[in-house]
């Protein structure tokens, strides 16, 4: 038992750290955060972005990339700050259909052995356009369900935090407790064993795209929720926030090793660097490059932590 | 046990192959092969490399499926096949390289292995089963089923994989396929595993059991299956058998020693190459010039390790040395020989692109010029060195990765066991060029799992647990003495089969 | 005949061929009238994305998951660099340039720093690199738009008997790309390390030092571009990169480069430059918006890559 925490635990202890320390940090220069509203503000966009790293994360779990993250969720966005409002059954058609073109995608990929990167590198162009299309100039207006959901102030514990244990307890419950998790897991852990076992790949790949495409569409809405408007380009840097928040929270780019708590934590973390940078009065000319900074020390922490755990096996 | 099989003869079969034929490109690996097993017979399966073992092991779990004859379950001429088809028919499949998912813990694997795990609840009852297998097959093992796989050890994966395969989830195995199931489990952990295939079978089920040792095969199975070249060439109940008379059924070419080759004076020189002990333990490893070490040892035990390190060390990954040290013949072909979009020319004159060219740039006169130097002294059987390396035979795209390492400068060849599979027209010609080259004063430090090469070795290293644990000279150089020595680690109480 | 199916079999006809169909239907609808000026801003604009899509091809040679995110922010700090450097005079032009090739070396060599310390992906590698390249960017420019030299800027907006000069620039770099990559050692050990990295390493080739050549040769394309485009456009902004991320990578994807490495070409980047610049223009003829024009650039990226085909993954 003690060795079974050095695996799963230990991978989960860097998010966990860095968290931690960001929010001591950020407690440390602005006392006043440590209190509801100051959580509330320091975690208000984290849900949007969690949902998004949560879909990523689904994606990288069959060992693909998906680069269209971004341009999907604000398409996403765009629909339901259009659609949603006035004509929700055609909002939801669209929504669908986007989720089965998401699985189709999948297949496709799986089918014709392609790079998933230059498929949904193409794939962005197409949800960019037709975000412009649907949205040309920003602007519309967010459901009302969507609207209330998100700015609602549940006692104790502001929404953001709240929605982030949830999706991070649903996620884990889908991810590692059901059967359909361990099959996706074991598709990217070893493919061809579990081809072998008489499992199709096909679906496998499928289900986890189309999962992955439906935390995405809420992503889109829970942002539309919190922003009350929406324009084509207004998630463009999640694609590299979910990426990032996957590997901040210990997941690995192929071999099926993920962590769905590690990618919330990972999608807080990066969320809170923002606000951290900001308390730091880092000028903003660097603040791009200072959260290039931070992803690559994590990364080193992270590469030091695999040696440690190699040497300790080793012996 | 005659009573026994007549009485099961009379049964429906678990499988019935019937004229089966499979063929790799140009390669035809299976040739017409008749296999029947029924229910309560532990059918050994011994044959070389190559010899298409693998191959209709295939078909029978559907992986694969037939360019000619057919496959029946249980008597279904025109049932269902393919994979998920042969698993409902209760056949499951212990690979040779191992096949779980390294990143699930050993209950998920389970689910992986046993789609009929379903619904809730299915964590319980996966550990159930899986626990009681292993405790049932291996007493007194010590494998934490909610670890993950990757974490468990080469042997304790091949524990939970062997567990898996017998595991009764809601449908029980008819017909377990060993593909070399003994091949990183000691000696005790094999007895423990021999002596449940024989329960297993005396209570009905079957089992094909493919090994090395034979050995094994002679004390476990109830028939043994002999192929070679991708025929059936033995179909008998195992009491006809010696092992004698199995290695001989087999076709076993008895290697000559070549003793003209034993009278050069090698080791009065100065080494070419010594290395300490690896990982601290065992013996040190030393090569003279113009000599032949061979490295043995049962597969996957550090030679292909050694030979891989022994060459990062002594070339450059950041900048290309003037004069190249060692060469390397690859045995895993798809892995780390052949570049598969290329023509067979560019394949073999890629280690010595920088001696065909000025200023860096390619003299391409000189580059065709050695691809028919090489054509015409290794026979390389194609009417254009253009051609894709990919339109040549496996026998053939060893030849040209054998060109490929002879063409580079370096007085070291090393060889990562390329003979696997390979026919042994192929073989002969490879071997004289070896022998001649090493006449010449190369080294050839050669890996290899067939007995016959490593006979031919002026040295031989025997490895064991990634250590050479004995060296042979000469006259001590013999299938026995290269047994014995691969499990001095692993066996002390019993006596090598 | 012969001839005729030897070219057939070329992966980059296709876009060559996709590109004078597409001229010629833009042609037809405007009626002629302005073929010689479509040429001249076609060959102009795709000479940017050439330049680019000639590191990336590189870059994407080696194999799967290789791709340089750091493009458009290296050529966002060199444009930005080199100007203020220059400050306007022409003295300055040559030591403009010998800065913007430094500071790709230095690039390149950080990004495969970061792959290869922290054994990284590429695509984190060079974005995280991206990241602070686009920072440094950021501090240098400061918002201010400094005109480039006057040679600079008439070198490169004007033309050589109809051609303009960046895409003689462009032709040059490409015919040196060519020859890098068909007949000198270095393209043969690239194109064995996109096949696969172990047979390269155990048939003697640098694997590491290759790949570090690599990533400098294309971080100091993307660095030249961004020169050259800063000097074009009359300054450097913060934004110029961002559209030739994408672009860089579909140039060379469209152009019949196998995206699973090891089998690549420099004639189909120019024919997949050209398309998509051609392509853009044609369906602003037709007053078509830009939803429609991105959502088609992406439809004929997925289609290529569907119709060229994946190769086999290999068993990594």
């Amino acid at each position: 038992m003690k060795l079974n925490l050095s695996t799963d635990s230990v991978r989960l202890l860097i998010p966990a750290l860095s968290l931690t320390v960001l929010l001591c940090a950020v407690f440390y220069l602005q006392p006043r955060a440590m209190s509801y509203t100051g959580l509330n503000l320091l975690f208000n966009l984290a849900v949007p972005i969690t949902l998004a790293t949560i879909a990523q994360m689904l994606i990288m779990t069959v060992n693909d990339l998906d680069l269209s993250m971004g341009t999907f969720v604000s398409f996403v966005a765009c629909v339901a700050a259009t659609f949603l409002p006035t004509d929700p059954l055609i909002g939801a058609a669209i929504l669908l259909a986007a989720i089965a073109a998401y699985a189709v995608l999948g297949i496709v990929i799986h089918v014709r052995e392609l790079p998933s990167i230059v498929v949904t590198l193409g794939m962005s162009f197409v949800w960019g356009g037709l975000a412009v299309l649907i949205l040309p100039a920003p602007g519309g207006q967010a459901p009302v369900w969507a609207r209330l959901l998100m700015t609602s102030k549940p006692p104790l514990v502001p929404m953001a935090i709240v929605a982030s244990i949830v999706i991070a307890v649903v996620t884990h419950f889908i991810v590692m407790r059901s059967s359909f998790g361990v099959l996706i897991r074991g598709v990217g852990g070893n493919t061809r064993s579990v081809e072998r076992a008489g499992w199709s790949i096909i679906a496998a790949r499928g289900g986890a795209y189309a999962l992955a495409a439906f935390f995405a569409v809420l992503a889109g809405i829970a942002l539309v929720g919190l922003t009350t408007s929406a324009d084509a380009n207004i998630a463009l840097r999640y694609t590299l926030l979910s990426i990032a928040g996957v590997i901040l929270g210990g997941g690995e780019f192929v071999g099926g090793r993920v962590s769905p708590v590690g990618a919330v934590i990972g999608a807080l973390t990066l969320t809170l660097a923002g606000s951290f940078l900001s308390f730091l009065r880092i000028s903003p000319d660097w603040q791009i490059g200072a959260q290039g900074a931070i992803l690559i020390i994590v990364l080193a922490l992270r590469l030091l932590l695999n040696r440690l755990e190699k040497r300790e096996k080793g012996r | 046990m005659n009573q026994a099989m007549n009485s099961h003869s009379q049964s429906v079969p678990v499988v019935e192959a019937r004229d089966v034929k499979v063929s790799f490109g140009a390669v035809r690996a299976l040739a017409g092969v008749d296999l029947v097993i029924r229910p309560g017979e532990c059918v050994g399966l011994v044959g070389h490399n190559g010899a298409g073992k693998s191959t209709i092991v295939n078909v029978i779990n559907g992986g694969l499926s037939p360019h000619e004859g057919t496959i029946a379950y249980k008597g279904e001429e025109r049932g269902r096949t393919g994979i998920a088809a042969a698993r409902g028919h209760g056949i499951r499949c212990v690979f040779q390289e191992l096949s779980l998912c390294p990143n699930l813990t050993v209950i998920e694997n389970t689910r992986i292995m046993h789609r009929a795990l379903t619904g809730w609840g299915w964590r319980g009852r996966a550990a159930a089963a899986i626990r009681s297998k292993l405790d049932e097959i291996f007493p007194g093992h010590r494998i934490d089923c909610s670890r993950a796989v990757g974490d468990l050890s080469i042997a304790e994966r091949q524990m939970v994989e062997i567990a898996t395969a017998f595991a009764d989830v809601g449908q029980a195995p008819k017909l377990v396929i060993l593909d070399e199931p003994t091949s990183s489990l000691d000696a005790s952990l094999a007895e423990q595993l021999l002596a449940h295939v024989r329960t297993y079978v005396a209570g009905g089920g079957s089992v094909i059991f493919i090994s090395h040792i034979l050995g094994e095969v002679l004390s476990t199975a109830t028939r043994i299956v002999v192929m070679k070249d991708g025929r059936v060439v033995a179909d008998r109940p195992t009491a006809e058998f010696t092992q004698a008379g199995l290695v001989q059924a087999m076709g076993s070419v008895v290697a000559e020693k070549k003793d003209a080759r034993v009278a050069r004076a090698l080791t009065t020189s100065e080494p070419i190459l010594s290395l300490p002990p690896r990982h601290g333990r065992g013996l040190p490893f030393k090569a003279f010039r113009g000599e032949l070490v061979g490295l043995a040892g049962l597969s996957g035990h550090g030679q292909t390790d050694m030979l891989v390190d022994l060459y990062h060390s002594r070339s450059g990954n950041w900048l290309r040395r003037g004069n190249p040290q060692v060469a390397f013949v690859a045995g895993d072909r798809g892995y780390n020989g052949t570049f598969p979009l290329w023509s067979i020319l560019n394949n073999l004159s890629v280690a010595s692109l920088t001696d065909l060219s000025r200023a860096s740039l390619i003299d391409e006169r000189h580059e065709v010029e050695l691809g028919e130097e090489w054509k015409r002294r290794i026979a390389i059987r194609t009417p254009d060195m253009e051609n894709g390396i990919l339109s040549l035979s496996g026998g053939n795209q060893q030849k040209v990765l054998f060109a490929r390492a002879l063409a580079v400068r370096a007085p070291i060849v090393l060889m990562d066991d390329p003979m696997r599979g390979v026919d042994i027209g192929t073989k002969q010609e490879v071997y004289d060029i070896v022998r001649s080259e090493a006449e010449n004063g190369r080294t050839f430090i050669w890996y290899s799992t067939e007995m016959d090469e490593i006979c031919i070795c002026d040295r031989v290293y025997v490895f064991n647990s990634g250590a050479i644990v004995a060296e042979l000279t000469r006259n001590d150089i013999n299938e026995e003495n290269i047994l014995a020595a691969s499990f001095t680690e692993a066996v002390t109480r019993e006596a090598v089969a | 005949m012969n001839a005729l199916r030897l070219l057939v079999q070329k992966p980059w006809i296709w876009s060559f061929a996709a590109t004078a169909i597409v001229w010629f239907i833009t042609i037809m609808f405007t009626g002629g009238a302005s073929a010689a000026g479509l040429s001249q801003a076609a060959l102009t604009f795709a000479a940017f994305s050439i330049i680019v899509g000639i590191g990336q091809m590189f870059v994407i040679t080696l194999g799967p998951g290789n791709i340089d995110l750091s493009v458009p922010a290296m050529m966002t700090l060199s444009g930005t660099v080199a100007l203020k450097l220059m400050g306007v005079d022409n003295a300055m032009i040559l030591p403009g340039l010998g800065v913007a090739v430094l500071l790709g070396v230095a690039v390149g060599i950080g990004n495969y720093a970061f792959i290869k310390l922290l054994r990284i992906p590429p695509i984190i590698a060079t974005l995280s690199m991206s990241f602070i390249v686009q920072s440094m960017a950021i501090w240098t420019n400061r918002g201010i738009r400094i005109k480039p030299p006057a040679l600079l800027a008439d070198f490169t907006t004007s033309s050589f008997f109809g051609i303009p000069n960046v895409a003689i620039v462009a032709f040059v770099l490409s015919v040196i790309a060519w020859v890098l990559l068909q007949k000198s050692v270095y393209g043969r050990w690239i194109s064995a390390i996109g096949q696969s990295i172990p047979a390269a390493r155990m048939a003697g080739i640098p694997v590491d030092g290759v790949r570090l050549a690599t990533y400098v040769l294309c971080a100091v394309l993307a660095s030249l571009c961004g020169y050259l485009l800063a000097s074009f456009s009359g300054g450097a902004a913060l934004n110029m990169g961002s559209e030739y991320l994408l672009m860089s990578i579909a140039v060379v994807v469209i152009g019949g480069t196998a995206v699973a490495g090891g089998d690549s070409n420099v004639p189909g980047i120019w024919g997949a430059s050209l398309f998509l610049f051609l392509v853009v223009s044609m369906l602003n003829t037709y007053g078509l918006g830009a939803g429609i024009r991105l959502v088609m650039t992406g439809i004929i990226i997925i289609a290529v890559i569907m119709v060229a085909g994946g190769r086999k993954r290999g068993r990594a």
